[in-house]
């Protein structure tokens, strides 16, 4: 897929959903999963192989820890490879973040300085775990909640300097920069506006939530995607073409149809962006 | 100061669990810091909420909640795959007692987390009935059986433990007239979830005789010496039943 319009929108999927994602015959409909609920025995990695059967799957990893000061573990990358092996997922990605420290798994996505130090270290892991896998992964730039010290690089320069070494693709989550944007301070669109349009492999869409009492937005996947986040896609793929596009919910589950249906208006944006010349 | 990056990784994690961090005293100043601290603890406790339902259900949400939360700033996951946490849940909740009043808790804890064990266990070939079809007692005798990786077992001296946890994660209330007695389980993973039973004191002997490598003679020996009123035949159907055993293997 990587690139090009061969996948419309998909969804993340939840084992609560398992049989509803196997039965739905959505045109273009794909699913993602984090591969470390995979990397086990048991009924998970059966039900993931008959909806594999239907539709295309996307492994989106939050464990590999790209962004930490030591390689990959090799074991996780070993275990990943195996996963990739018996699925052949259309995309492979991770965060452009760190979540293990000395043998400590940390359950987040963490920031770090953007400097000359970390660029180097980062494409070499980026480096590694594509040579581990045999193919290219994808990037995706993470949500900010406060301001840092010691970048040498702004963060799109840096994603793709990352991608220039190493030939990943970029994952752009729309609303990943509508939190930042408000975060931190800055313009989201000016920020989706230089964002290079040939290196994005996909799209994550999301919706947040309010932490009222220190005046953020949080990217918690726990609601429907918020109207200035459709607004700031449409814009994007006006710009840059209809991209793989997923939607992201983790928290307030509802059910498998009221997911399609947000899942089908990203579907028609791309149709529609798509039919442009 | 500049920090290297391993530098701030170390820093940000002795921030994280509040300790002194003066190198990052401006990041961590910053009261939206309390997102990562408030998102790694949260990963933690919710992890350890979904592999322990039964001791939620027993204790109420709030309480696991504190619990769990305790217990993760002490003993946090050392692997991403989260249906591994919790491995020394059960022993803190020994050691805390005091706090929930509740004997049989540790146990019921024990009995989650073999669950979240045989569900996640790699998958292998298993044991039918119909294997057996055709074989003289003398080769049944000599042969071995191995439990499978995705099987847990355990006896229970002090609490009807199985029945316990079976009601909490089913969410029954206890029965005023169930017996209070003494009670092993079973559990064993297979493609279609994980199959669950009580199981008696010479079931668990004997799954221990097995995994010890004794052939089935001597250990069905070792589990009628251990309850001589089993009924072994009984036994050996509800295990060959739930997947319990490799295929054969003879000495």
């Amino acid at each position: 897929m990587n690139g090009t319009y061969s996948a419309g929108a998909g969804l993340g999927l939840k084992a609560e959903h398992y049989a509803d994602a196997w039965t739905c015959r959505a045109s273009g409909l794909w699913f993602e999963v984090h591969p470390e609920n995979y990397m086990l025995g048991g009924p998970r990695m059966a039900w993931l192989q008959r909806i594999a059967e239907h539709h295309p799957l996307s492994l989106h990893g939050v464990a590999l820890s790209l962004a930490a000061d030591i390689a990959p573990d090799e074991m996780h990358l070993h275990r990943l490879r195996a996963l990739i092996d018996q699925l052949q997922p259309a995309l492979v990605s991770e965060h452009l973040a760190w979540s293990s420290w000395r043998g400590q798994y940390l359950p987040d996505l963490l920031p770090f300085p953007r400097s000359n130090e970390a660029l180097v270290r980062i494409s070499d892991n980026v480096q590694r775990t594509q040579d581990a896998l045999g193919r290219s992964i994808s990037l995706e730039n993470p949500s900010h909640y406060l301001p840092m010290e010691g970048h040498d690089w702004d963060e799109i320069d840096f994603l793709a300097e990352l991608a220039r070494r190493t030939g990943c693709g970029l994952l752009l989550d729309v609303n990943n920069v509508h939190v930042s944007a408000h975060n931190l301070g800055f313009d989201a669109a000016a920020y989706l506006a230089r964002f290079p349009a040939q290196a994005i492999s996909e799209i994550h869409l999301a919706g947040h939530s309010n932490d009222a009492q220190a005046s953020l937005l949080i990217d918690s996947h726990d609601a429907t995607i918020a109207a200035p986040v459709w607004a700031l896609y449409q814009q994007l793929i006006t710009r840059i073409g209809p991209r793989p596009t997923l939607i992201e919910r983790d928290g307030n589950l509802p059910a498998f149809s009221e997911l399609l249906a947000e899942r089908d208006t990203a579907q028609a944006l791309l149709d529609s962006a798509g039919a442009r010349p | 100061m500049t920090l290297s990056l391993g530098q701030f990784q170390a820093a940000f994690v002795e921030a994280l669990y509040h300790r002194p961090a003066p190198q990052l005293a401006a990041l961590t100043g910053h009261a939206a810091f309390a997102v990562y601290r408030n998102s790694v603890l949260a990963g933690c406790v919710d992890a350890l909420r979904a592999n322990f339902p039964s001791v939620e259900a027993l204790t109420g949400p709030a309480w696991m909640q504190d619990a769990a939360s305790a217990y993760a700033q002490r003993t946090p996951p050392d692997d991403p795959r989260l249906i591994h946490y919790g491995a020394a849940f059960a022993d803190f909740l020994e050691q805390m007692q005091a706090q929930h009043g509740l004997p049989y808790l540790a146990d019921v804890a024990r009995l989650d987390f073999a669950w979240c064990e045989a569900f996640s266990a790699p998958r292998e070939p298993s044991l039918a009935l119909a294997d057996l079809a055709g074989m003289t007692a003398t080769d049944l005798a000599n042969s071995y059986l191995a439990p499978r990786r995705s099987v847990r077992w355990r006896w229970f001296a002090r609490h009807p433990a199985f029945s316990l946890w079976q009601h909490s994660r089913e969410g029954q209330a206890w029965p005023h007239d169930q017996p209070w007695v003494a009670e092993g389980a079973v559990f064993s993973g297979t493609a279609e979830g994980v199959a669950q039973q009580a199981l008696e004191v010479g079931g668990c002997a004997f799954l221990d005789a097995c995994a010890q490598g004794l052939p089935l003679e001597q250990a069905s020996q070792v589990a009628l010496a251990r309850q001589p009123d089993l009924d072994f035949t009984d036994l050996l159907g509800r295990l060959l039943a739930a997947q319990a055993f490799h295929p054969l293997a003879f000495a």
